[in-house]
């Protein structure tokens, strides 16, 4: 038996460049984004999908109809990040949020902007904010986050 | 003499008759995969006592992504000896689901004997980084949500609907980690009670640290005997007696998340109503999911859950599932338990999930 | 309903990079590999059942499935079984075309590995000739397989194919 041995370790980074083609449902969502509004599309008996997919997610049935949603909508489900991670999109505390946008049927996964948890709750409303015009690319990000509406 | 119980589904009973895994750690650096699984391996042949040569069918799950490397699978067949030339497979999942895809190949008759193994280390990579690739790669993962956080909106979501507390999910947790101070292989073990884990901060509420799987490096192993000859290994052995899979959309959006339809339609397949269950070994990482998952199966109060720990005290992932259907083996091999339900888990947010019964001969 | 397809400009493509950062871990058997580049050697490992010798080992036979503890030293000389002439130029390439990537066989080996061949014309390369690593000066030898800066043949007559036959 040879002795005990010192294990080496070392460092390594992947990277993967990924360019992906959307498709002309993604890309709708995607092109709705840039122009600072979001798009659903109708799914099985009319229900409103958002994000859109080509087919309904629980039935596979094909989708067909883009339909503007928002910009309001309501926190279906939360959860208050005290201490956001590097790679988060927000550097100080923020909420992850289920959020269903008015017209749709399903909820967009996005974060809630808020100055402290307790301000977030199941059910509140919240508006899509938008990045400005010139900043918008056509992706998730273009949406920056959700704000509280005022409850005034 | 016992004779096997027939499956309630398939034709040909199938018998978990060893099961072995390594101490889990937080990091296993003196070991590479092959390493890590050499003894593992080793001792469910030993137990069983076969060697590689009795193995007519080998499948393994793993995810390259831990590792960093592409195949890694390839390579930790090293470990396993499939030479002369094996039937073999892999899953990209769970070994849970390695298990199953070997139940169903011994169903077809002309193979005995299947050697299933997982394997995963966390500690290589950055683990919320590397799930957040299993999400939608258009609209969910440029954001980098962590598994934590999602499974903190399915927490909150059953805490909405009154399913749950933060005192259950603590109590979840305590139990667990008290469970785990008899387990050797476990991670994660103490003796701490519900208002002490309440004192700890959120990571992402409603979920605190003791709400948390560990970080796990480790590895399963397990062999299946088809038949009778199951008996000539061991005196019980863990009878798969009935086994369902069954899955949810992938955009949880779109999904009520304080509810597992999933485990439910699975769980009635697999017929784990049909009887009193002893065990039942949850592939539940986060404490809220025991208490969805425990629900979603249509278990009683009189069935044990965890013994283990459970994933809450290791949680080796690609592993983590083989390791409830391991452990629910053992409760029956050993003895304390007749009927037990193994269950496992992959996917986000409880995607997918399979459910098998376990029997000891009548 | 929606006019977001009646842009002149839709979206089709999106960049989703990914980076992903690692601390890789060599294991004990590799790194008794890689430790043996650093000090100028070849360390491989043999099956306590076959016999067989691999190197460099991932800490397993293969074929039998035990660990492989025994630690062997082997020597400098080689013979190719196998090789190709790279003639086509890449990106980070280091080295002239046209070169010589070859399968190695140590001697008391039982496996192969991938090794450049130099001192020779490329046209001149052939399966069985005899090969000795040249190291890099000992002040840069390092944990890694590019410690060996490339085999030189070493005048020695070929070895028949037959010897070798089993390792192609
Ligand atoms: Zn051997």
């Amino acid at each position: 038996m040879a002795e005990p041995t010192e294990v080496y370790t070392s460092t390594h980074v992947l990277e993967y460049p990924y360019s992906r083609s959307v498709g002309p449902v993604i890309g709708a969502f995607l092109t709705g984004l840039r122009e600072g509004k979001i798009v659903g599309i109708r799914g099985e008996n009319g229900r409103v999908i958002v994000p859109p997919t080509e087919y309904d997610p629980e039935t596979g049935a094909e989708t067909s109809g883009f339909v503007d949603v928002g910009p309001g909508g309501v926190i279906e489900t939360w959860a208050w990040v005290e201490h956001p991670r590097d790679d988060a999109p927000r550097s100080t505390p923020f909420a992850w949020a289920l959020v269903r946008l008015d017209g749709a049927d399903t909820a967009l996964l996005h974060v809630v902007d808020a100055a402290s948890k307790d301000e977030v709750t199941t059910g509140a409303r919240v508006t899509a904010h938008f990045l400005d015009e010139g900043e918008r690319q056509g992706r998730i990000q273009d949406l920056c986050c959700f704000q509280l509406e005022e409850t005034s | 003499m016992s004779t096997a119980p027939q499956p309630k589904q398939g034709t040909r009973p199938v018998a978990i008759v060893s099961f072995a895994q390594a101490p889990t750690q937080r990091r296993i650096e003196q070991a590479n995969e092959v390493e890590l699984l050499m003894p593992v391996i080793s001792e469910v042949y030993a137990q069983a006592n076969m060697t590689k040569d009795d193995v007519d069918f080998v499948c393994s799950g793993s995810t390259d992504y831990l590792i960093g490397g592409p195949f890694s699978f390839v390579t930790a067949l090293d470990a396993v000896g499939v030479w002369p030339p094996k039937r073999e497979s892999h899953v990209e999942m769970d070994a849970a689901w390695a298990l199953y895809e070997s139940w169903v190949q011994l169903q077809e008759g002309d193979l005995d004997v299947a050697l299933v193994y997982g394997f995963g280390k966390s500690s290589l990579g950055d683990l919320q980084r590397i799930l957040a690739l299993q999400l939608d790669p258009y609209t969910m993962a440029p954001l980098w949500p962590d598994q934590v956080s999602l499974a903190a909106l399915q927490a909150q979501a059953m805490i909405d609907r009154g399913l749950a507390t933060e005192e259950d999910f603590a109590g979840v947790a305590s139990r667990s980690r008290r469970d785990a101070m008899n387990n050797p292989n476990a991670q994660v073990a103490n003796d701490l009670d519900v208002a002490t884990l309440l004192k700890e901060e959120y990571i992402a509420s409603p979920l605190r640290r003791h709400c948390v799987p560990p970080l796990s490096d480790g590895a399963a192993a397990m062999i299946l005997v088809a038949g009778d000859r199951a008996f000539d290994v061991v005196d019980r052995p863990a009878w798969i007696t009935g086994i369902d899979h069954r899955i949810e959309a992938h955009a949880f959006g779109v999904r009520d998340l304080a509810t597992s339809p999933s485990t439910t339609k699975a769980a009635h397949m697999a017929g784990v109503g049909e009887g009193d269950v002893d065990v039942a070994e949850i592939h539940a990482p986060f404490a809220h999911q025991e208490i969805l998952l425990a629900s979603a199966l249509g278990l009683s109060s009189a069935t044990t859950l965890n013994p283990s720990g459970g994933p809450l005290a290791a949680n080796p992932l690609m592993a983590g599932g083989l390791i409830r259907f391991g452990e629910a083996a053992n409760r029956i091999m050993d003895g304390t338990a007749s009927r037990a339900v193994a269950h496992a888990t992959s996917g986000p947010i409880l995607q997918q999930n399979l459910v098998a019964v376990l029997e000891a001969a009548s | 309903m929606s006019d977001a397809l009646e842009t002149q400009d839709p979206v089709t493509m999106l960049s989703t990079p990914i980076r992903l950062d690692y601390d890789f871990t060599a294991g004990v058997a590799q790194s008794r590999s890689l430790r043996g580049y650093a000090e100028g050697r070849f360390v491989g490992q043999r099956c306590p059942v076959c016999k067989k010798v691999y190197v460099p080992s991932r800490g397993s036979c293969p074929v039998d499935a035990v660990p492989t503890k025994e630690e062997v030293v082997l020597p400098n000389t080689a013979t190719v079984t196998t090789f190709c002439v790279v003639n086509v130029p890449f990106a980070g390439q280091s080295i002239e075309i046209p070169y010589i990537t070859a399968s190695i066989l140590l001697d008391g080996a039982d496996i192969t590995f991938m090794g450049l061949i130099q001192g020779i014309p490329a046209d001149e390369v052939r399966m069985g000739l005899r090969v000795e690593a040249v190291w890099v000066p000992k002040e840069e030898l390092g944990p890694t397989l590019a410690s060996v800066k490339y085999f030189q043949p070493t005048g020695e007559p070929d070895r028949e194919i037959s010897t070798f036959r089993e390792h192609l």
